[in-house]
């Protein structure tokens, strides 16, 4: 590894570079102070009973693997708020995400955690390049997704200058950029490709923006698209990792190096397991990420099975970081999908076919990225009663079948009709979903 | 005088045409005239044939998605201005046309039209009251 960086190597908070052995006793310690908040939700409360689960019998890290583990299930079960373990009162902030059903999940968080989480987002801007002097323009949307506020606050915390252009409309994003010069974006990486795109075809070179630095998330890319990306807009593009259950963006992230994204090993223990047997996998070797929050004051969240599959790298770091970093996400073991940043499962768009009169509920949905931006087409049959001579209403039909799914998933989709019994049908598990984005380069 | 069309449901693409056309071939069943009504991903297929109980079965034996119309055929002279006669009534009526399609039959000096309306009894008395001679699927 070269230990060249391509700008000053910068730590923002010293606990980055804790020793080893502090660290861990800065975990066993906040372990236990997290069992004991996750005590005063019902949900862990009679799950710790059951196993006889209480702070004192925390003897060391390892005792981790005596916690039960936390799915997306439980959080729908626990619906909206019931995995709080403090008075709403005391929620400073709620953030949610999209669910299977149209039913989003919410998590909560209190002042504290706000700070805390400002903070984590401060770290890994630092290490990719934001310095308090920068302007950084945020195209992420502003809502119930992490992903604007999160990286809002952390900017704040560094003291740069924002730019709140949220997402969408890339040609006033692309003026905010040509007028306004910011050194550092935010967005999903395919945004990034797009915006190179639409810049070239307002007739201006993307490589003359201002920008130096980007900072991606929200979905999964590779290698092939940072090389691209760097390419085409002249900068260096960063990789982060979170996730609204566990907190959002700040779970990880690049750093000078750019080889890995530290995990913020003191406020997170993260595991990496084979999601059959749930056992640890060897380091370096893919698995799927089990995440446990060790200071959300609002939402203890104990190994929570993330459904991300990764491998992580316990190898110093020349950044002189101490935490093991984690790859780039390679896939789900769940089939959701992530198109545009937003979390689209194919059992969203079969509860929208079967709303729909006329839509059977064979389909298949097809992912590619043709432009840099992910574009999903659904095959759907059409029942045989449903069929008619006349153009105007098979194209209604069509359309009916268009709104309802962007209606379950916020997506907008290509709906292509096709003849009753020619989707696959397969006596195992149904093929429902090809991805041709190839995202594990 | 309304004589049914067969319409069926396709994918747009290659080879789709063909192989109904093959299966009713081999059924010995002669198509009289066809139209084809196309978007980007999907097309229907329109049907006139003599036997159509005999091709409806053949077609949706062969798993094809098909539904039986009535339309309304007319018969006007080969020459220019001959559909513009048949349209002035149908407009003047306030007769909506859904779609409609035209074929020379039996290489004479007539053509067909070929129309679908909603209300085909209404619309059949109206050209009938104006002198438009209502061809019946017999004469095709």
């Amino acid at each position: 590894m070269s230990t060249e960086f391509p700008y000053e190597n910068r730590i923002f908070d010293p606990a980055e570079t804790m020793p080893r052995a502090d660290l861990h006793a800065l975990q066993l310690q906040r372990l236990r102070e997290t069992v004991a908040r996750a005590g005063q939700v019902p949900f862990y409360a009679s799950l710790f009973k059951k196993e006889g689960i209480t702070p004192e019998s925390i003897k060391t890290l390892d005792d981790l693997r005596r916690l039960p583990f936390t799915n997306k299930s439980d959080m729908r079960d626990n619906y909206p708020l019931g995995l709080c373990a403090v008075p709403r009162a005391e929620l400073a902030r709620i953030h949610g995400s999209s669910g299977t059903t149209g039913m989003p999940t919410f998590v909560g968080y209190t002042k504290n955690d706000l700070d805390m989480w400002a903070g984590l987002c401060a770290r890994f801007l630092v290490a990719g390049g934001l310095r308090p002097e920068h302007t950084v323009q945020v195209s992420f949307g502003y809502g119930l997704f992490t992903g604007g506020f999160g990286l809002h606050y952390g900017i704040e915390r560094v003291g740069a200058a924002i730019i709140p252009a949220a997402s969408g409309n890339t040609s006033r994003q692309i003026m905010l950029m040509r007028d306004l010069k910011p050194e550092v974006l935010i967005c999903t990486p395919s945004y990034a490709l797009n915006i190179a795109e639409v810049c070239r075809s307002m007739g201006l070179d993307p490589r003359e923006l201002s920008l130096k630095f980007a900072h991606f998330g929200g979905e999964m890319w590779t290698e092939d698209m940072r090389a691209q990306i760097e390419r085409e807009l002249d900068i260096l593009a960063f990789n982060n990792y979170g996730l609204s259950e566990i907190i959002g963006p700040g779970v990880s992230g690049e750093c000078a190096a750019r080889s890995g994204m530290h995990l913020q090993e003191d406020h997170f223990l993260v595991e990496c397991l084979d999601p059959d047997t749930l056992e640890p996998v060897e380091d370096y070797a893919y698995g799927e990420l089990v995440i446990t929050a060790l200071t959300r004051e609002a939402m203890p969240m104990i190994r929570y099975r993330t459904r991300d599959i990764a491998a992580l790298d316990p190898c110093p770091c020349a950044c002189g970081r101490t935490s093991r970093r984690m790859g780039r996400v390679v896939g789900r073991t769940d089939d959701m999908l992530i198109i545009r940043g937003v979390n689209v499962f194919p059992s969203q768009i079969e509860e929208a076919l079967l709303a729909v009169e006329g839509a059977a509920p064979h389909y298949l949905i097809e992912v590619t990225r043709p432009n840099n931006l992910d574009e999903v087409s659904v095959k759907v049959e059409v029942r045989p009663e449903f069929f008619s001579d006349k153009m105007s209403e098979m194209q209604a039909l069509r359309d009916r079948i268009d709104r309802k799914i962007q209606a379950y998933t916020g997506i907008h989709v290509t709906v292509e009709l096709v003849a009753p019994k020619t989707i696959e049908r397969s006596a195992g598990k149904a093929v429902r979903v090809v991805d041709n984005r190839k995202l594990r380069s | 005088m309304k004589i049914p069309q067969l319409s069926m449901f396709m994918e747009n693409k290659p080879g789709r045409l063909s192989d109904p056309c093959r299966r009713l071939a081999e059924a010995g069943i002669n198509i009289v005239t066809l139209s084809l009504a196309d978007t980007q991903q999907f097309g229907i297929l329109r049907l006139i044939v003599r036997d159509w109980e005999k091709a409806r079965d053949v077609l949706t034996g062969a798993g094809c998605v098909v539904t039986v119309t009535e339309v309304v055929a007319t018969e006007v002279e080969d020459r220019p201005g001959g559909l513009a006669t048949i349209l002035e009534v149908i407009e003047k009526a306030g007769l909506n046309i859904e779609y409609m399609y035209a074929f020379t039959f039996r290489s004479g000096d007539k053509a067909v039209l070929v129309f679908r309306f909603n209300d085909a009894d209404a619309a059949i008395q109206v050209l009938q009251d104006n002198g438009i001679n209502v061809i019946g699927g017999v004469e095709l």
